[in-house]
């Protein structure tokens, strides 16, 4: 497994070398690293952020000094404890990992999708046939990231991969349910962004006074289901 | 007790060390552009290194006290005055009550850090008071400050009491830190840099570029990122990457080919590749840059970057011993 710097006070374990030709694998293999190294509580460690493919390990150089390693010999100090970890596991016990299935209600009134037509169009589909295969569809959480708890969700049926926009949007209202390129993702947040929105979540994905902050984990299994406008506006927080 | 905001300026808010913990949910670090330079303001007014302070971008920054504190600031080159006193970086000052503190536009340099005694009492979200200018949360109400705004201040420390009754008469301590540590604004700065994993993704001429030629700061930058004009750097390859962690530090190379070198307010994760990354004990210097700025890079080793930080760590644990003798 490839150990390799992000600069001097962090470094990225490359649990996988691509993630296109089994995404679950990829997924529930850097899930059971990631925990594995949250377990091992190494000195100097700060925080973990798992992605796609990868766990980052950011950590404080001077507290590793602290913990015993000499000044030279930093980031070997380090990594020679990260691959014993993950090398004395009898074996990374992906199937373990806990995930929760999240159901999240969308409204695809034609206000909050300014783009499905643009899907259905390329799709080769009706909007309404667009918004039950996505439905129909059971998504996972790859990695947050961006902004606050947004979610990269994989799983998006072939047929439905839509391009980025050429010009991203300038703000874009919070709980848009989008796509883009082979990925579907919702914005927690009001943001600047360039995927294609096809609806709408009343649900709050990111709320920095919950614990944890965000509604969704890496790992995690997401449905969506259909809400009319009504329904919408009595589940708006 | 409070300092009101009589002018915000162009861009200040609290911040703090920044917001460790919660990459993961995809909350960035923040904080402070310039960790460092909060920690030793902190200290020069008695306060815990972590409390929070002000960051002012470009100054036009008047804050009125409404009772007796210390305060110290650093960063750019900043006209700093309370009344017809010159305030200048890194030496703490006591302000009474009823004074203001302005400070004007720098000639160099582009963001200054405010402590002051008794720490900004912003609420802890996720572990910190800084604000999230994109999530907005933490800080002032999730914001900026505005012209009228309030900022709660704590209680001073002993130590405070004490240094403020040593400052009555002359009200500017004659110490200091080391320059570099509270000024830290360089003209034409060199930026130390590390190989990043993506490095052979580019040719030899490029790799070559970044570290012999001149790179413009443009107007486009900001706490999450600096943009720079000059050189374009063109990738070997056209492989597609998977997103993966970034940093502050982190120099990426977008399609264009002009590096963005991302601050504190950088987002979690990335897809574009990391060619580099400016070292820890540069940042500061990173954070100073403004528009038509002009950068160069030069390499230094891991190892180089880790000793650096070691030894600036080891300076800051001396200097805080000496401190004692102004505290006791």
């Amino acid at each position: 497994m490839e150990i390799a710097p992000l600069g001097d006070s962090a470094l990225i374990v490359r649990v996988r070398e691509s993630f296109d030709g089994a995404p679950d694998e990829t997924l529930n293999a850097v899930l059971a690293t990631r925990r594995l190294l949250e377990n091992a509580q190494l000195p100097g460690v700060i925080e973990l952020a798992p992605a796609y493919t990868t766990v980052a390990i950011f950590f404080d150089p001077v507290l590793i000094v602290a913990a015993g390693a000499k000044p030279n010999e930093v980031f070997d100090w380090l990594a020679e404890r990260i691959r014993k970890v993950i090398s004395n596991a009898k074996e990374v016990r992906a199937d373990r990992i806990k995930t929760s299935l999240v159901e999240i209600p969308v409204c695809y009134d034609a206000e909050f999708a300014p783009d499905l037509e643009e899907v259905a169009r390329r799709a080769g589909l009706g909007a309404q046939e667009v918004v039950d295969l996505y439905n129909a569809t059971e998504y996972r959480v790859h990695c947050i990231g961006f902004t606050p708890g947004f979610p990269f969700l994989g799983g998006l049926p072939s047929k439905l991969a839509t391009p980025r926009r050429s010009t991203p949007r300038k703000e874009i209202p919070a709980g848009s349910v989008a796509i883009g390129g082979a990925q579907a993702g919702i914005y927690p947040v009001k943001s600047p962004g360039g995927w294609n929105l096809i609806g709408r979540t009343p649900l709050r994905l990111f709320d920095p006074q919950k614990k944890p902050p965000a509604l969704l984990r890496a790992g995690d299994r997401v449905r969506f289901r259909a809400i009319s406008r009504e329904e919408f506006e009595q589940n708006k927080l | 007790m409070s300092a009101t905001v009589i002018r915000a300026g162009f861009l200040s808010a609290v911040q703090d060390l920044g917001r460790a913990g919660y990459r993961q949910f995809g909350v960035s670090l923040g904080g402070a552009l310039d960790p460092h330079a909060l920690r030793v303001a902190n200290l020069l007014v008695g306060n815990e290194e972590s409390a929070a302070g002000l960051e002012t971008t470009f100054g036009g920054l008047k804050l009125r006290f409404a009772d007796e504190r210390l305060v110290a600031w650093s960063g750019g080159e900043f006209d700093a005055r309370s009344g017809s006193t010159l305030l200048p970086a890194g030496h703490p000052v006591l302000i009474r009550e009823g004074e203001e503190l302005v400070i004007e536009r720098p000639k160099t340099g582009c963001r200054a850090w405010i402590a002051i005694s008794g720490g900004v009492e912003a609420p802890l979200v996720l572990g910190s008071r800084s604000t999230d200018l994109r999530g907005n949360f933490g800080g002032k109400d999730g914001r900026v400050l505005r012209d009228g705004d309030k900022v709660t201040l704590g209680r001073n420390s002993e130590r405070a009491k004490i240094l403020t009754e040593r400052l009555r008469e002359e009200k500017i301590a004659r110490w200091k830190p080391p320059h570099d540590w509270s000024s830290p604004a360089k003209r034409e700065p060199t930026l130390r840099i590390i190989r990043g994993s993506d490095w052979n993704r580019f040719d030899d001429a490029a790799v070559q570029r970044l570290t012999a030629d001149k790179f413009i700061v443009s107007p486009d930058s900001d706490r999450m990122g600096v943009r720079f004009e000059g050189p374009q750097l063109k990738r070997n390859d056209l492989v597609d990457l998977v997103s993966e962690a970034v940093a502050p530090g982190t120099i990426q190379i977008p399609p264009s080919g002009k590096p963005i070198l991302l601050l504190g307010d950088c987002q979690t994760i990335g897809g574009y590749p990391k060619i580099a990354h400016v070292i820890t004990v540069d940042l500061p210097m990173a954070a100073q840059l403004r528009a038509g700025d002009e950068v160069r890079f030069g390499e230094v080793t891991l190892v180089d970057a880790h000793q650096l930080l070691i030894n600036r760590e080891q300076n800051l644990e001396q200097f805080r011993h000496g401190l004692q003798a102004h505290f006791s």
